[in-house]
């Protein structure tokens, strides 16, 4: 019984770490491209999974080719053109710094910019306003 | 009153304008970065035929239409009919991309529900259909007779897509008065 619990938490493990029967790189610097390339790729079957963790077909496909590319030594920028070239900028996670996201990246800098300007407007203006309070009046 | 009393209001439409965009866009559909670019080339074997090949130098000489699907997928066989009718109209010859399929099943699902394809290429690795950028069948690609990209379909055909979005295009296309 033990032995068969064993078994089965064994292989959840193992099933959780590996997603693909293909092995692990042997260099761990391509590995960690790897993980590190699937991990910033959207998956666009499952739009809120990235490839490297969704085990939609596509995704697999998509794994197996930045493997291959990985393997023939292409340069990660490289393998973001072709995927981009391909399926658009919406497969990054992280979009790219260009005109037409300007106003997506400086969004909440505005937005910060514009709540400043608003506090400071509100807090000068009260400080403005003379003082009420009796408590106030009377101390002076 | 008070201009300024307005503000709030001004800004709560302009949000209520920008959620109501952002509610109709359906992020499913991703716009294909291929449109108005070369079609990617590709040569693989045919589904009828292996020794056949099928590649993008069928398509090209003509407006022309790539439809991918795989006996899979349920879209597929709900926009088959009109497929069919398509193919009958002669508006533009119909090609297949069979997905990441079976042959045998591909080869059952023609001879049951019909055949609208001119050919079909099957792309058993996926490999040739990431270079088109699919990422769920069906897919309709319309190319010009140069083999430009000029608008992709995600999600089955309909009626109303197919004359409104398709057939104006092909007309415009192939150099029809309007």
């Amino acid at each position: 019984m033990r032995r068969i619990a064993a078994a089965l938490l064994a292989s959840v493990w193992l099933s959780a770490l590996a997603i693909d029967s293909e092995p692990a790189f042997e260099d761990p610097e391509l590995q960690a491209r790897f993980e590190h390339l699937t991990g910033q790729i959207r998956c666009l079957v499952c739009q809120n999974n990235t490839i490297a963790d969704s085990n939609a077909g596509l995704a697999a496909d998509l794994r197996a080719e930045i493997r291959s590319m990985l393997a023939d030594g292409r340069s990660d920028a490289e393998i973001i053109e072709f995927l981009t070239a391909r399926y658009g900028d919406f497969v990054l996670y992280r979009p790219p710094w260009a005109p037409r996201t300007w106003l997506l990246w400086l969004a909440p800098l505005i937005l910060l910019g514009l709540g400043v300007v608003v506090a400071a407007r509100i807090v000068v203006a009260r400080s403005r306003l003379p003082i009420e309070d009796d408590a106030d009046a009377r101390a002076e | 009153m008070k201009p300024r009393f307005l503000l709030p209001l001004l800004v709560f439409a302009g949000l209520v304008a920008f959620f109501a965009i952002g509610l109709e866009r359906d992020p499913s559909r991703v716009p294909s970065p291929l449109i108005g670019r070369p079609a990617p080339d590709f040569e693989l074997p045919g589904l009828a035929d292996p020794e056949r090949t099928v590649g993008l130098d069928d398509l090209l000489g003509r407006v022309s239409l790539l439809n991918v699907w795989a006996t899979w997928c349920v879209g597929c066989r709900q926009e088959h009919a009109l497929l069919l009718e398509i193919a009958n109209s002669g508006e533009a010859p119909l090609f297949g991309l069979d997905w990441k399929d079976d042959r045998g099943a591909a080869l059952a699902w023609l001879e049951e529900l019909g055949d609208p394809y001119e050919a079909v290429a099957f792309d058993e690795t996926g490999r040739v259909a990431i270079d088109w950028g699919v990422y769920g069948a069906p897919e309709t690609f319309l190319l010009d007779a140069d083999g430009t990209v000029l608008y992709k379909h995600l999600s089955p055909l309909t009626q109303a897509v197919w004359e409104q979005e398709f057939l104006p295009r092909i007309r415009a296309a192939r150099g029809d008065a309007p």
